[in-house]
Order: structure tokens, then C-alpha cells, then sequence
């Protein structure tokens, strides 16, 4: 479907145990990834965004992680077939993350220009000054101003807005970046801020030519930066679709809920107020083999209940997950 | 802002110098210790008297005789000398000792805290059947096992004191551990070794620091007790606790001899208990304002 795939996460289940039983984080998940493509994870808090993200560096805490089953291909090799020496090779190196907290993400005891130097030096062989000159480059790169001062700054000298240029920097500090993970990049960080870092993201991947995976629950952040959206929920895939398609023809109940939640969203344009998903997230420790959206949804059937529903298309690359879709847009009510 | 210039970087090291000397009783410490540490440094040079040379016609002088600042002891020997090397002594054992505990203490506090499960338990249960034997018991029988001698009380009160650096430092560890900034190191290629050492124990560090500066002045009034006891220093070695326990017996007829040694332990103690306070007042976040 996908030519010149660079990820491919193929029925991915991720588990964790705890003391009160086992919670099934991530279920039957596959996604794939184009060269040079952004695909926006889009879902609330706790739908397994995250543990999909560590999943593919391999960042699960095991035990008491597991991954139980599934495969994720990175340029035709499966990572989880991979030694964690031959994971560290690729952490940093082909694979590079970003994480949501810029504040407490970087290390607090060192500047960061060493940190930067230091995936340099961690990756390829170069000389500690070379390395410390890219180091300046990058963050001149990610627009930090007076980069050579600022190299010597601590975290703590930095602002928000500024640190999180720096883990882009120290993101993009491999020597061949083919997949930079975003995990919620923004969400820390206020408003105007937010665009000024999406917008160097957008332009960053551009230069690289490198896939972006962005974690969000903002779909204003998805509408802004991703090529291609897929919707989770408790753990499930519910939707995959290009950018344009899930706004304007969203098929699945929960999708049609997180635009309603998105002030000025088109499914909201015209209503009074914002709308909300009535209920709550179930827990992942009771959740049967139903659709796990079924105690929310307005069009729930008694067959949600007991089964989840196989992967219905809706053109080339839109599928969803849902046995009463919404009706699908025709051209004319689109606009 | 665009204007200033960024200021130099004091960081957390630089900053905490600059509390240090805001607090008093800490650089009383740290004054003791340099003045020891001089003395320590250029003993052969303000050392009036070669330390193991006695003159029997000038033995038992109280303090301020001709020649003898501090008097001399039962075998005529310089107290003032003797007191100085014993000084260099003193410092050597505390450092060496805590050394040997801090490698020790470190590498099983960091590799407990930092892996966590059955390593940890193991490595933590070793530790406490360590610490239900009295301190003071445990380096004596360790001495005994070993043999009396300097090297060995040194070694034995490095042993006795690795439980608390151990401790201590695997605590750190374990909040360190859970940082945001472990984890995209982590996802950064870095391997636990480098994860461990590199990314987690200069993080973690500073409440072990704290407990080392304590432990030099404990390890020196314990190798004073062991060598008071025979168990350390052997004779003619210039070394406090040997000096209070050979001439104990002259408490009532010449008092400088037991005296002058007890006071430069208390004294020696008492500068790296100083400055381990004020340390811990610095170091210790809960305790920064």
C-alpha cells in the first residue's frame, strides 16, 4: 500500500503486569510510516500513544513491560528481533526522540552543548572540538539565538520553549536521522511557542528527509504538521486516514468526538459551544474483546459489545474500525 | 536581555561554593582543615624536630621549655614534631579510608539502586547484615582477621563505613533513575555503564559527598581508637591514638603528653564535622532555600 515504507508496526500488543492484574496498553496495533512522511498518533491521555513510541525504541521497562506479539520493521529489519546492543546502535542514530517534557529532559549537571556533543561523539568518530563545533551548528540550526554562548548554558539557564530546541537539536545530533519520534513536543510548552517549534520541526524534517512520528492530543497540532492521522483509542487503532480525510470525512464515533473537542474544528463549525465525549476512558484492566469505545459511543450496537470490528476501507488509504460508521461526506456537504 | 551579556555560568558546583561561604560554622571547618592539611603538606619543613628522635636527658619537658614548643614525651621526643606528623598521618588515614569505602560503597550503591530487582535485594540484605554488627565491632574483627597494622585499620574502617555510602547513594540513584533526562539518554544509544556513571551519578552524588566529609573525621577518630587499642599504628609511628595510648599512664604527672594528642583529634574531627554539616545544609535540596 505504502511504497518505500520506513516503519511498519505490524498487530503490535504491548501488556504491562501490575499488582492488580494484567493491563493490555497497546492491542493489535499496525501503523506504517513512509519515507519522509509525518504521521500524526492522535488520542487521550493513557490510549497507548506513548507505550507505541517507547515500544519502537525498545524503551519499555521489562518487566514489568512486555511485547507480546507483533513485529516492527524498521527499512525492512525487525527491531524486536534485535539485540539491545544492536537497539543502542539504532537509538540516536536512525531512530532519535523527542520527549514532552523539555524541563526535565535534559541533564540538569552538564551544558547543553556537551550533551550535543556527546551523541556526536556517541554515534561517530570525531574529535571532541569537531564535535563541540557541530554541537553549535545544530543548535544554530534550531534557531537558539547566540548559539555559542548558549552552548555553554545549563538547562536551567534555558527556557522552555529554548530547551526543547535543544532536544530537537540533541534529536537531530545523529548521523543519519531516518525517523525522529515526537512525543508530545508542544504540550509543555504555551501557545505561541508551540507553533514556533512545530514550524522548525516541519521545516527540520524537510531538510532531512527524515519520517516524523508526532504523539499529540491536539488536533490543532495534527491539522498543522501531519501528512497522514491514526486514531487511538484504549490501546486500538480506530482510524487511519490522510490529514484532509479525517477532517472533513471522519467515519469513526470517537474520531467525530475529538474534532468536536478542538474549538473553530469543522465539525464545529456553527455550534454554539465546544462539544464533549460524555463518560470516560474504560479501564484497560476489564476491557473485553468488544470495541472499547462502546460504553461512549451514541451508535453503539449490541454487536460492539462483543467483538471488535475488522478493518473497514473507505478509499485507498482511509481505513477505520467500526461496525455503524458515520455516514460518509459527499463533496457537497464537505463544503 | 539581548543587551547583557549572558552572565559566566555558575552552575550547581560554583553555586554551592558561593552558599559554603556564606555559612560560618562550615568554613570554621574548612579553615581546621586547611591548617591541618598545611601542616600535613610541609611537615618536614615546620616539624622543629625530627619526630622519632629521642633525647633522654630532655624527656617529660613541659610545654614551652627551650626548644620544645609543646614540651616532650616520656622518651624525650618533640611533641610539637610528633603531633604534626601525626597530623599527616591522621589526614592520609582519612582519606585513604573513605576511599576505599567510597569505591566500594559506590559501586554497590549504584549498580543496586540503578538495576533494581534481585540484584538489589542481595546486594541490600549483604549491607544490612553489615550494619547490625556495631561499627567499632566490625572494623576490630575485621583488623583482627587481617593482622594490626596502619594498612590494615585503614582497609578495615573502609570496609565498615561502605555500608552507609552504599545506602545512601542507592537511594539517589533510584529518584535519579526515574528522570525524564535518563530516559532520552537512554534513547540516545547510551549503554547502562555510561548510563550509570556518566548520566546518573554526578546527579546523584552530592548526599554521598555529604556523608564522606562526615566519614573523614569518623575514620580518623576510629583509627586513633584502633591504634590506641594496638590494633593500628605500631610503635614509634607517630600517630595520635598510639601516642594517647602509650602514655596514658602519665595523665597525672605529665599531662601534655595524652592531652595534646586527644585535642588534635578533637580538633581534626571537628573541622570535617563542621564542614560536613555545612555541606549537607548546601547540598541537601530539601534543606536549600
Amino acid at each position: 500500500m505504502i511504497s518505500n515504507e520506513l516503519l511498519k508496526i505490524d498487530a503490535l500488543c504491548v501488556s504491562f503486569n501490575t499488582q492488580r492484574g494484567k493491563v493490555r496498553a497497546v492491542r493489535n496495533l499496525s501503523l506504517g510510516i513512509a519515507e519522509g512522511e509525518t504521521l500524526a498518533l492522535v488520542g487521550e491521555s493513557g490510549c497507548g500513544k506513548s507505550v507505541t513510541a517507547h515500544a519502537i525504541t525498545r524503551l519499555i521497562p521489562m518487566p514489568p513491560g512486555l511485547i507480546e506479539s507483533g513485529s516492527i520493521h524498521f527499512r525492512g529489519s525487525n527491531l524486536l528481533s534485535f539485540s539491545e546492543k544492536q537497539m543502542r546502535a539504532i537509538r540516536g542514530s536512525r531512530i532519535s526522540m523527542i520527549f514532552q517534557e523539555p524541563m526535565t529532559s535534559l541533564n540538569p549537571v552538564f551544558t547543553i552543548g556537551a550533551q550535543i556533543a556527546e551523541v556526536f561523539l556517541a554515534h561517530s568518530k570525531m574529535s571532541k572540538q569537531n564535535a563541540h563545533t557541530k554541537a553549535v551548528e545544530l543548535l544554530k540550526l534550531v534557531k537558539i539565538p547566540d548559539p555559542e554562548k548558549r552552548a555553554k548554558s545549563y538547562p536551567h539557564q534555558l527556557s522552555g520553549g529554548m530547551r526543547q530546541r535543544a532536544m530537537i537539536a540533541m534529536a537531530l545530533a545523529s548521523p543519519n536521522p531516518g525517523l525522529m519520534i515526537a512525543d508530545e513536543p508542544t504540550t509543555a510548552l504555551d501557545v505561541t511557542i508551540q507553533a514556533q517549534v512545530l514550524r522548525l520541526l516541519a521545516e527540520l524534517k524537510e531538510r532531512v528527509g527524515m519520517g516524523l512520528l508526532l504523539i499529540t492530543h491536539d488536533m490543532g497540532v495534527v491539522a498543522e504538521t501531519a501528512d497522514r492521522v491514526a486514531v487511538m483509542y484504549a490501546g486500538r487503532k480506530v482510524e487511519d486516514a490522510p490529514v484532509e480525510e479525517i477532517f472533513t470525512n471522519p467515519r469513526h464515533p470517537y474520531t467525530l468526538g475529538l474534532l468536536g473537542c478542538q474549538p473553530s474544528a469543522p465539525a464545529n463549525r456553527g455550534a454554539p459551544r465546544l462539544t464533549s465525549i460524555g463518560g470516560s476512558v474504560p479501564d484497560l484492566l476489564t476491557l473485553g474483546e468488544g470495541c472499547p469505545f462502546e460504553n461512549r459511543c451514541n451508535r453503539a450496537l449490541p454487536v460492539c459489545r462483543e467483538n471488535f470490528p475488522s478493518a473497514a476501507a473507505a478509499g485507498s488509504a482511509h481505513t477505520y474500525y467500526c461496525h455503524n460508521p458515520e455516514a460518509p461526506q459527499t463533496e457537497e456537504r464537505r463544503s | 536581555m539581548d543587551t547583557k551579556p549572558i552572565p559566566a555560568d555558575p552552575g550547581f558546583w560554583a553555586d554551592s561554593w558561593h552558599q559554603l561561604k556564606r555559612n560560618r560554622a562550615a568554613m570554621a571547618g574548612l579553615l581546621i582543615i586547611a591548617c591541618f592539611a598545611l601542616l600535613a603538606i610541609f611537615a618536614p619543613l615546620l616539624a622543629p624536630h625530627n619526630p622519632l628522635e629521642q633525647v633522654i636527658a630532655a624527656r617529660m619537658s613541659p610545654p614551652l621549655s627551650s626548644g620544645h614548643l609543646l614540651g616532650t614525651d616520656d622518651l624525650g621526643r618533640d611533641m610539637l614534631s610528633r603531633l604534626i606528623y601525626g597530623g599527616r598521618l591522621s589526614l592520609i588515614i582519612g582519606i585513604i579510608s573513605v576511599s576505599i569505602s567510597l569505591i566500594l560503597g559506590i559501586s554497590l550503591g549504584i549498580v543496586a539502586g540503578y538495576f533494581g530487582g534481585w540484584l538489589d535485594k542481595v546486594i541490600m540484605r549483604v549491607i544490612d547484615i553489615m550494619l547490625a554488627f556495631p561499627y567499632i565491632l566490625l572494623t576490630i574483627v575485621i583488623v583482627a582477621i587481617l593482622g594490626p597494622s596502619l594498612m590494615n585499620a585503614m582497609v578495615a574502617i573502609g570496609i565498615s563505613q561502605m555500608p552507609r555510602y552504599a545506602r545512601v547513594l542507592r537511594a539517589s540513584v533510584m529518584a535519579e533513575r526515574e528522570q525524564d533526562y535518563v530516559m532520552a539518554e537512554r534513547a540516545l544509544g547510551t549503554s547502562n555503564f555510561e548510563l550509570m556513571f556518566r548520566t546518573i551519578l554526578p546527579n546523584a552524588l552530592a548526599p554521598t559527598i555529604v556523608q564522606a566529609t562526615l566519614g573523614v573525621g569518623e575514620a580518623i577518630l576510629s583509627s586513633a581508637g584502633l591504634s590506641f587499642l594496638g590494633l593500628g599504628a605500631q610503635p614509634p609511628t607517630p600517630e595520635w591514638g598510639l601516642m594517647i595510648a602509650s602514655s596514658k599512664q602519665f595523665i597525672t604527672s605529665a599531662w601534655w603528653i595524652v592531652t595534646l594528642p586527644g585535642i588534635a583529634i578533637l580538633l581534626a574531627v571537628l573541622g570535617f564535622n563542621l564542614l560536613g554539616d555545612g555541606l549537607r545544609d548546601i547540598l541537601d535540596p530539601r534543606l536549600r532555600d
